[in-house]
């Protein structure tokens, strides 16, 4: 992933680097899998929703490689399956955060005075309680569902990237291209878009990588909470809860799914951390 | 002491334009909600109440009145700690919070202190110590990758189904607060330990740590009763967020254990709509975290006496 050139000196002995390098690229790879399952979850699996009542609750056992559901239902199907859902919770509001958040964060900075100390007091408020308290406030009032959490989610993580990129944004309109812009006499819409926000994006988009983790635990918690994709819907989060009614039953049940969520959190963060060491020209920590 | 006031009346000001918010977006909130709001209030749209009833539940909630004047009437009601009445539960939501912040109260704390001490011994244990570090860094990125609800449920599954240790249900006792306390503690101690651990390891390389060692103190000695109270200040930082983090995990850990506690209550009401109580838990949690937050900045003085002169 990263040019050994653009690690330090000497300081790091020369296999730690390799082995870092080498989880690097182990993450990504384990993220752009769960990102395939979630694009074509035909590749890997078929039928989340059989329903087979003579095999219910069994542990792994072949043809059944991670066991089946209180259903009866192939449980590494339904994970390959429930990719998409979970995904699309805890990256596409991440998404769709970033794209809220920087038009906001903009207009913060570059809108004037009176509404940058509106829209900044605005996300205070936001900001002043908890990201899921927030999402809870969202559900209530749209009800649950998938698109309703991706959107709960959305709103709980947009004031936190406006800050981000208010900040940025101030910071890159002091700068010497953006005043040397302004005497050219390019017009304030040119400007924005190709002077500005092109130097805002690049750290927003690690931001948010770094994101997606706790995005996703976010979202998973309001899955588990049943306030994301209604059964029979497969998504890790609610397959989860269905698993802790069955506990005594069956603990394997519960394994797979967390495994599932713990992994992509771990590789989403693993591969943030390595573009954010690449962008400010740091080794891997 | 004049800054200090100014400082402080600065911050109780926002804290009264954060509540007012709070309150404001759980109004609109409610006022969102698509369908008839008598509607809501009588059981959701499916239920089949009669126009009288309805009647009579407009008339009860004020329902006939102009929009601005509902919201005046809330806000009024707010400022007297007059929350309203739980649609579900059929009583005031201020006794339901009341009747369960005790429990939660207790999982939260027991959660802070706990995830406190976890950090800070295994930061005391580790700080410059190569070997170890590596090892509680995995464990560390292990746990801060984890859903707590997961950590809950394996917890559940080892040990009150396997082991039968402590009970599967309920919160009578010390014992059911153990595993709750556990999930919820482990993914805050992470990254508390990493934030110690660099304040110790970063304290450990002043020269008062020098000195210290150069008039024979022991090692844990340096580490316990200097280094630590340096390495305080970024621990105190995150305070804030390990609040939240106790607030948000609260939902989802009293869920796993079928605990009692506003979590639940909090569930419960979002998913039938029940806005007074969510309103109440939204403007109590915004006040809790303004305030404790206001407490942190009083804090900062004591711990580090050049934050004070800063300031000054």
């Amino acid at each position: 992933m990263t040019a050994p050139a653009s690690y330090g000196p000497a300081a790091l002995p020369r296999l730690r680097v390799g082995a870092a390098q080498a989880g690097v690229a182990l993450a990504a790879a384990f993220f752009a899998l769960v990102c395939l399952a979630a694009l074509a979850p035909g590749l890997f699996a078929h039928g989340p929703d059989q329903v087979n009542p003579a095999l219910a609750l069994r542990d792994p056992m072949p043809g059944h490689p991670l066991g089946t559901d209180q259903l009866g239902r192939d449980v590494l199907a339904r994970l390959v399956f429930g990719a998409r859902p979970s995904l699309l919770v805890g990256v596409g509001s991440t998404l769709l955060a970033g794209l809220a958040g920087s038009a906001w964060g903009l207009l913060a900075a570059l809108g004037g005075r009176l509404v940058g100390e509106a829209a900044m007091r605005l996300a205070d408020v936001l900001l002043s309680f908890p990201a899921i308290l927030m999402a809870l406030l969202v559900v209530a009032v749209l009800g649950p569902g998938t698109r309703n959490a991706v959107l709960a989610i959305t709103v709980a993580l947009a004031p936190g990237f406006a800050r981000v990129v208010r900040a940025q944004a101030l910071v890159v309109r002091g700068s010497a291209y953006v005043r040397a812009a302004v005497n050219l006499g390019l017009t304030p819409g040119r400007i924005l878009l190709r002077h500005i926000a092109p130097n805002v994006v690049a750290p927003l988009l690690i931001l948010a990588t770094i994101n997606v983790g706790t995005a996703l635990i976010a979202g998973a918690s309001l899955c588990f909470l049943g306030l994301g994709p209604q059964p029979p819907a497969p998504e890790w989060g609610a397959m989860l809860a269905q698993a802790r009614d069955y506990l005594d039953a069956s603990w394997t049940l519960a394994l797979f799914p967390g495994a599932a969520i713990t992994l992509t959190v771990m590789s989403a963060t693993v591969v943030g951390r390595a573009l954010q060491a690449r962008y400010e020209g740091r080794e891997a920590g | 002491m004049a800054p200090l006031a100014i400082r402080l009346a600065r911050r109780l000001a926002l804290t009264l334009f954060v509540l007012w918010g709070a309150a404001t977006l759980a109004f609109a909130g409610m006022r969102l909600v698509p369908g008839d709001p008598a509607r809501i209030i009588a059981g959701g749209v499916q239920a089949n109440a009669t126009p009288e009833v309805l009647d009579a539940i407009r008339d009860q909630y004020g329902l006939r009145e102009p929009v601005g004047v509902q919201y005046v009437l809330f806000l009024g009601r707010l400022l007297r700690a007059d929350l309203g009445g739980s649609y579900q539960l059929g009583r005031p939501v201020s006794s339901v919070i009341g009747e369960q912040l005790g429990s939660t109260l207790s999982l939260a704390t027991g959660a802070a202190v706990l995830g406190f001490c976890l950090a800070v011994a295994l930061a005391l244990l580790t700080a410059g110590r190569p070997r170890a570090r590596a090892i509680s860094r995995v464990l560390e990125f292990c746990s801060i990758s984890t859903p707590n609800f997961w950590i809950g449920i394996l917890l559940l599954a080892a040990f009150s189904f396997r082991l039968r240790w402590f009970p599967v249900l309920g919160d009578e006792g010390a014992a059911a607060l153990v595993l709750p306390c556990a999930a919820l503690a482990l993914p805050i101690a992470g990254v508390l330990a990493q934030v110690t651990r660099e304040g110790l390891e970063r304290a450990l390389d002043q020269p008062f740590a020098l000195t210290a060692r150069s008039r024979g103190a022991t090692e844990n000695r340096i580490r316990a009763r200097h280094a630590l109270r340096h390495a305080a200040l970024p621990v105190l930082t995150l305070s804030g967020w390990v609040l939240g983090e106790l607030l948000a995990g609260t939902v989802v850990v009293e869920t796993v254990f079928a605990r009692q506690g506003l979590g639940h209550v909090v569930v419960a009401a979002v998913r039938g709509r029940d806005f007074p109580v969510v309103t109440g838990v939204v403007v109590l949690s915004a006040l809790t975290f303004s305030l404790i937050n206001i407490g942190l900045d009083l804090l900062y003085g004591l711990v580090d006496p050049r934050v004070r002169e800063a300031a000054a």
